[in-house]
């Protein structure tokens, strides 16, 4: 059994809230210069030409790239062999979401739903476990903002919608999101498991580094065909028109009830902000 | 780049009927910030006969809730926030002399009929450019329900603050004339 102090992960997730705020991953910043270079639209491209130099500013001045600092939404990688000392580690996790938008001055944007009163320290996390083999701890922290996850949905198709009507309600959904999630955007598919396990699948969709293939050939053509489709749709840069609807379409898939074909698509803004840690 | 107009806040019909969907905007002078909740305030208070934290005639509400600042900066990070959340309060607004709104995302129809109405302007301002916007951002003061944190109303004095015109007086859109232009499905 090794042990990992409870004190060791909140200061541990406090420099992720931190760090995934501030910088942008290298991959997602990779991709928006390369779309800044292709786009047509010239409000498309002064808008690609802003986030690029916000980014920068935001690295460079260790500011939030976005002022919605989102939710903070965790991945953990639980090895079966590790033993967390000095407290539980939920707690720990919360703790180190206190203190990491604190002192890194990040929004807090939790709200009792009907009151709409601000928590005050955005809390609670909303964290996924998962217990994998191992001595370690890896933990990823993504900062979900609102606007795009607001144009997300879990929809409970039909199996003789097929791949077809899969396709069709993925575009669907993007052309009908337009300019409000920030685009160009990343799209998240889970497609499978039930109702809950397809949006968590979706939003695991969206940590894959952007410019890598899917594992499965026949995901990976499926992931092209629909960002060329999208990216037709002429929404562009914030919405104003162009090319850059998308800079990726990611789809994890797994098994599901011979009576469901469970679809859910996660929209990730142009901020796609993660990073992760393993202790 | 394509060509900026410099304009002034308070907005006159004037200005509002010389800008047309798709110009660049520099904006100076004073706004306001308001989203969510404190649209909803403002509206509850119009309603029970109240006056609204703040004279409203001819300002621009920009539709954000910063970052805290840090210290010795004005404010913190501040990009806008879709803007369909408010499009249920906006018309109301607009009726009392509201002139313009910036955030981002389409809105109803019912705000472009207002715009068209009572002469106002919806502008588009980057969204997830948080830390660029906050440059032209040169002063911030919270005027009303401080208790909504980073929902509260804020005085902000700007300096070339970079937007664009959505929906103008005249009922045109760049969201449907851009994505026109570009669509190839």
């Amino acid at each position: 059994m090794r042990e990992i102090n409870a004190k060791q992960i909140t200061d541990a997730v406090s420099d992720l809230c931190m760090k995934a705020n501030f910088d942008i991953p290298d991959d997602v910043m990779n991709v928006l210069k390369r779309a800044y270079k292709e786009e047509v639209s010239p409000q498309g491209k002064d808008v690609l030409k802003q986030i690029i130099d916000n980014d920068e500013i935001a690295h460079n001045e260790q500011v939030p790239m976005c002022q919605d600092t989102g939710l903070a939404v965790f991945f953990v990688e639980l090895g079966q062999d590790v033993h967390i000392t000095g407290g539980l580690l939920n707690d720990a996790i919360n703790e180190g979401v206190r203190k990491g938008y604190k002192e890194g001055y990040l929004r807090k944007s939790t709200c009792h739903p009907f009151t709409r009163k601000n928590v005050g320290d955005n809390t609670p996390a909303i964290i996924h476990v998962e217990i994998v083999p191992g001595d370690k701890l890896k933990i990823t922290m993504a900062a979900k903002g609102g606007g795009s996850e607001n144009m997300s949905r879990v929809m409970m198709m039909k199996p003789s919608d097929g791949v077809e009507g899969i396709k069709k309600y993925i575009i669907d959904r993007v052309r009908e999101s337009g300019s409000n999630p920030c685009p160009p955007i990343i799209v998240g598919v889970g497609i499978g498991g039930t109702f809950e396990r397809s949006a968590l699948i979706a939003k695991k969709a969206l940590l894959r580094p952007l410019g890598t293939p899917n594992p499965d050939p026949e995901l990976d053509k499926l992931e092209k065909e629909l960002l060329t489709s999208i990216n037709k749709l002429g929404i562009g840069p914030m919405g104003l028109g162009g090319r850059t609807t998308a800079l990726a379409v990611h789809i994890i898939v797994e098994p599901c009830h011979i009576a469901s074909l469970p679809l859910a698509v996660n929209i990730q803004c142009h901020s796609a902000r993660h990073k992760e840690i393993t202790l | 780049m394509t060509d900026i107009i410099r304009i002034q806040t308070p907005l006159t019909d004037e200005i509002v009927l010389k800008l047309k969907s798709g110009d660049s905007v520099l904006i100076t002078g004073v706004m306001y910030t308001g989203r969510d909740a404190a649209h909803k305030r403002m509206i509850d208070a119009l309603n029970r006969g109240e006056k609204l934290p703040f004279d409203i005639q001819g300002q621009i509400i920009y539709y954000v809730g910063p970052s805290p600042a840090k210290p010795g900066k004005p404010i913190g990070s501040a990009g806008p926030t879709t803007s369909y959340r408010m499009d249920a309060y906006a018309p109301t607004l607009i009726k009392l002399g509201l002139k313009g709104m910036i955030g981002k995302g389409w809105r109803a129809k019912e705000v472009i009929d207002a715009c068209i109405k009572y002469k106002a302007i919806y502008f588009g301002a980057t969204g997830g450019a948080g830390a660029l916007i906050a440059r032209a951002i040169k002063k911030a003061e919270v005027i009303a329900y401080d208790d909504l944190g980073p929902e509260a109303i804020r005085r902000i004095e700007v300096v070339d603050f970079p937007a664009i015109v959505i929906n103008d007086a005249y009922g045109n859109d760049l969201y449907v004339k851009g994505v026109e232009q570009y669509k190839q499905i």
